[in-house]
């Protein structure tokens, strides 16, 4: 009997302490996913909110989230108020004290950032603007860098015991990533100065670092979808000095990037956005490989 | 350069408080410095390949930086830490073929609630007025009051919530909008129609309210499983608020929900309710309209089934589908208007269902569909007249609604009501608008 409840207690301690149990990680977008994944190894288990052909702006708050927030150790989110519409409540619901913001294992990309586009003035007026700047930041690699030397420190914090081998990979993926980043900015040298519409502000990070001249967006205001006299106008303003590229995401409606590729002339470039967002962005790297093939091919 | 790590790890132990003892506290400063001399070795391997790279002399030069405008700063002092504050505004144009003043759902006592079509040509809705925030690390706090066309300010929820329990566990306390079924937590702002659905007006007089405590558990599992439990004052419909000391009102749920694939979610639960009246106002009448009974005191069991389920095949379009179902025991005593016991051994079980579907086929366009059904079941007790017959009220609408961004939208809904069930159908049209100010709601599933 009483060996038999000692076998029981150590069964009892052995299951809460599981010898190696893996960093449980629920990332809001395919691309923090992906970065934890690379920096993370085989000591993290990641779940990711989204994909790429879903808007990060307009997710729901679903039953299957707040369970895998319920359990997660760490949530890395792009912050920038980009998840405010479901993230707040995922992890309200989730009775998860670890996540909450300003707890350990709540990080925010942006947080690491200089954000691009801060507006000075504050008015829905002006569509859906971001308080705290632009927040779609992955399409700038340099950006990425940042963020994953600062989800490194994040994770050794949290797993202290790990330190070492999270160092390890996150030099690894460090050189890589420059060796990388210099490899697309040569061969994205012919893309500067090449003038685009975009579609939404997501794109503003693509262009600003490739150097891309962006004349117009489709969007007229952010997130307002244009109209048919919009559309029109845009197509007069456009006739003296048409783009060479229109650039719209994967999860992007096509319809008016197409009604107006035929009319100016440019054509539509369907680009990945996020990793999964075409079959060639499987991970970071590819995603943006297949961007800049996209953008050359295209030109 | 390299003599950077071991300074930082010097800087590190001289910072840190040296209790000394314990050799789970050496563990632990060994973690922490192990953790510190990452982070600074990661730092220190990040600077010598940014250094390294612009020796390398890039191909392109860096694009320029783009103006910006500096952020703005949050505001210091007494108000640095309002809470967010948000506000709906709301109202509608209702015309109904007939006389709103006569409406009842038959068979059902009179819920007390804001129930029915409400009055003839335009009103003013409710302004929801929001406040919350975090109170500590251990609390965040919530106010929302609706300020009504009538020029009175009611306490539509008001409650703390914990933040740190652990294991799952969140506690609520003050007034809540109770936790069973799937409508019944919903705001008005973010309903579906214009209106609840019958069996919710008959049953909970719309929406019912706790003024008590909840307590819910998350199962740490990739299934959604969720359990609550709540107990008030039993200070809203069907239940009473008591003179003595006692909960007249309780509730168990759990809820259910996952995914099924990448574009198909779904919650499903099942609920019980308990609710104690004290000469609770308000009976039945019998098919010619002469009262049965005044006055009832008794319980109220009531179990709830629900279920939702949305499909979103892209970012533009989603349907979803959802329905309840409700079915009300109650028994006890009732008395006649001068309070005089009629009966001991009252009983009447009453269900209802609705089935809804909305679909978003456009990102600004909304169509729905909604069907009631309710069975009023008839009262059993000893001298209780012979021929009574159940109602079966119900009630088809038609929604449309257009959301010309995430905070406005005007709706257009028609319904084809028979909740009197007396072979005349109301036709009602309403056409409603509802806006939102201030900080970003976010809402449930």
């Amino acid at each position: 009997m009483k060996n038999s409840l000692r076998l029981l207690a150590l069964l009892m301690v052995a299951g809460t302490l599981p010898a190696h149990a893996a960093l449980k990680v629920l990332a809001t977008t395919p691309d923090w996913g992906a970065l934890t994944q690379e920096l993370g190894g085989e000591h993290v288990n990641v779940y990711v909110a989204t994909t790429a052909l879903q808007d990060v702006h307009r997710v729901e708050a679903k039953p299957s989230l707040v369970a895998r927030a319920r359990s997660a150790d760490l949530v890395v989110a792009t912050g920038a108020e980009l998840e405010v519409g479901w993230l707040p409540v995922l992890i309200q619901e989730s009775g998860n004290s670890r996540i909450q913001p300003g707890a350990a294992g709540y990080f925010e990309a942006a947080s690491a950032l200089k954000l691009l586009e801060v507006p000075s003035k504050l008015d829905r007026a002006m569509g859906d603007i971001h308080p705290l700047g632009n927040p779609h930041v992955q399409l700038d690699p340099h950006n990425i860098a940042i963020v994953a030397h600062a989800l490194t420190a994040k994770l050794s914090v949290l797993e202290p015991a790990q330190a070492a081998y999270y160092a390890a990979r996150g030099k690894d993926f460090d050189a890589r990533w420059s060796e990388a980043i210099q490899r697309w900015e040569t061969k994205a040298a012919p893309l500067k100065g090449v003038s685009v519409v975009i579609m939404h502000r997501d794109q503003a990070y693509l262009c600003h670092w490739l150097g891309l001249n962006e004349v117009a967006s489709i969007e007229p205001k952010p997130g307002v979808p244009p109209t048919a006299s919009y559309l029109g106008q845009l197509v007069n303003k456009l006739a003296g000095t048409p783009p060479k590229l229109i650039l719209l995401n994967a999860y992007n409606d096509a319809k008016p990037a197409n009604w107006l590729s035929e009319r100016v002339h440019a054509p539509a470039v369907v680009l990945p956005f996020s990793v999964g967002g075409s079959p060639e962005a499987k991970d970071l790297f590819g995603l943006f490989d297949d961007t800049l093939n996209k953008l050359l091919a295209a030109k | 350069m390299l003599s950077f790590r071991p300074m930082a790890a010097l800087l590190a132990l001289a910072l840190m408080p040296v209790v000394a003892g314990a050799a789970d506290d050496v563990g632990a400063l060994r973690a922490e410095l192990q953790a510190l001399k990452t982070e600074y070795g990661a730092r220190v391997d990040a600077l010598e390949a940014r250094i390294q790279q612009l020796e390398a002399a890039p191909a392109v030069p860096a694009p320029e930086p783009v103006p910006e405008t500096p952020a703005p700063k949050s505001s210091g002092g007494a108000s640095a830490f309002n809470p967010a504050i948000s506000l709906i505004l709301g109202g509608s144009y209702t015309s109904t073929s007939r006389d709103p003043g006569d409406w009842n759902i038959a068979g059902f006592p009179p819920s007390g609630g804001e129930v029915g079509p409400g009055e003839r040509s335009f009103n003013l809705g409710e302004s929801e007025l929001t406040f919350a925030a975090n109170i500590d690390p251990y609390f965040s706090g919530v106010l929302t009051a609706a300020i009504t066309g009538e020029n009175e300010i009611e306490v539509e929820e008001a409650f703390v919530r914990t933040t740190a329990l652990p294991d799952g566990f969140t506690g609520k306390m003050g007034r809540f909008f109770s936790g069973f079924g799937y409508l019944n937590e919903v705001h008005a702002h973010a309903w579906d129609f214009v209106d609840q659905p019958l069996v919710y007006q008959a049953m909970f007089g719309g929406q019912s309210r706790q003024d008590g405590v909840q307590v819910k558990w998350l199962a740490p599992t990739d299934l959604f499983i969720e359990l609550g439990a709540e107990a008030g004052n039993g200070d809203s419909y069907p239940a009473t608020r008591g003179a003595g000391n006692g909960l007249n009102a309780a509730a168990l749920f759990a809820h259910v929900g996952g995914d099924v694939g990448d574009n198909t979610s779904w919650r499903a639960g099942l609920s019980w309710i308990d609710s104690q009246a004290e000469d609770r106002a308000g009976g039945i009448a019998d098919a010619s309209g002469n009262p049965l009974f005044e006055s009832f005191t008794g319980d109220a069991h009531t179990w709830v089934v629900d279920g939702v389920i949305k499909w979103a095949p892209s970012p533009r379009r989603q349907l979803k589908v959802q329905g309840e179902y409700l079915h009300r025991e109650e028994s006890g005593e009732i008395a006649d208007a001068t309070g005089l016991l009629l009966a001991d051994d009252y009983l009447n079980r009453q269900s209802g269902w609705y089935l809804q579907s909305v679909y978003q086929f456009t990102p600004r366009w909304r169509v729905g569909a909604r069907y009631d059904s309710l069975d009023s079941g008839t009262p059993h007790y000893t001298l209780a007249p012979d021929g009574l017959l159940s109602a079966s009220p119900d009630r088809v609408s038609l929604m449309l609604d257009w959301n010309p961004s995430e905070f406005s939208r005007l709706r257009a809904q028609y319904d084809w009501d028979d909740a009197r069930d007396d072979g005349d159908t109301d036709r009602i049209l309403r056409l409603q608008y509802l806006y939102g100010i201030g900080a970003h709601g976010a809402h449930k599933y």
